[in-house]
């Protein structure tokens, strides 16, 4: 998986670009899983939307003077303790649960195909107003982003 | 797919993230680190859903976890934009005042 190299790189910019293979395996994953219309939501929206923002983020935060943009790691003792432990963790509890025996799983035939037209049906029926709330919640946060990000440009002409 | 595998994927790919989230100072990849930590949620909530085909509630819930990711990251880049601007560094450990 293109992940570990995200963790071994220190160019920041590979990072972002490897972000995006790991994006497009894991929609991978949702379409074998069955959902696929998550997957192209997962395409869509990360690497479509959040990917472009994080290498604008990355050339605009970074001193442009043709040298390769880095990031050392630091505390990799600690962070390969904590990360580890945790892989461990989950790894001892999923080899422990028998999920076959949960009984609404036992029940469910599995692999069954999703349509989309249930999909639809459900979110704007039993789950309207999640999603109002989440369609608002955007709404805010972008409009705050806005503001924030291009705020600064008025008071440099009253400055002057 | 056994189940099994897919969610030790999810773990792994949680922990590589929580593993860049630590050893980083870099603040946009930090922001990299908890989009893979999203991502590892996502993978766990569909691979339930699987076997549950008519309520669908995991990939609801997958659906608003990518929306509220998307504000999320929005938000935090346009902070980080200001921060750079403000104390010209994104190193996330010299950052260390508020008043703006």
């Amino acid at each position: 998986m293109p992940a570990l190299f995200i963790l071994f790189t220190r160019n920041i910019l590979y990072a972002a670009f490897a972000l995006m293979l790991t994006f497009l395996g894991v929609a991978g994953i949702f379409i074998f899983s069955g959902a696929e219309f998550v997957a192209i939501t997962q395409i869509l929206v990360y690497v479509g939307g959040i990917l472009i923002l994080i290498v604008f983020g990355v050339m605009l935060t970074n001193k442009v003077n043709g040298k390769n943009i880095v990031t050392p790691v630091y505390r990799q003792f600690l962070g390969i303790i904590i990360g580890g432990g945790f892989f461990l963790l989950f790894l001892k509890a999923i080899m422990q649960a028998n999920f076959g025996a949960i009984n609404w799983i036992a029940q469910s035939t599995e692999n069954a195909p999703t349509s989309l037209k249930n999909l639809g049906l459900v979110l704007m029926t039993d789950y309207v107003l999640a999603f109002e709330v989440i369609g608002i919640l955007l709404l805010i946060a972008l409009i705050g982003a806005v503001y924030m990000a291009g705020a600064k440009r008025k008071e440099v002409q009253n400055a002057n | 797919m056994p189940i099994e595998h897919l969610l030790i994927l999810g773990a792994l790919l949680f922990c590589i993230g929580l593993i860049v989230v630590v050893t980083r100072k870099n603040a946009i990849a930090v922001l990299i680190g908890i989009e893979l930590m999203l991502n590892a949620a996502n993978i766990n909530l569909v691979v339930f859903s699987q076997f549950d085909p008519n309520q669908l509630q995991g990939q609801i819930f997958v659906l608003f976890i990518i929306t509220v990711a998307a504000a999320e990251a929005a938000v935090a880049l346009a902070i980080v934009l200001k921060v750079f601007h403000y104390f010209k560094t994104a190193d996330l450990d010299k950052i260390n005042e508020l008043k703006g």
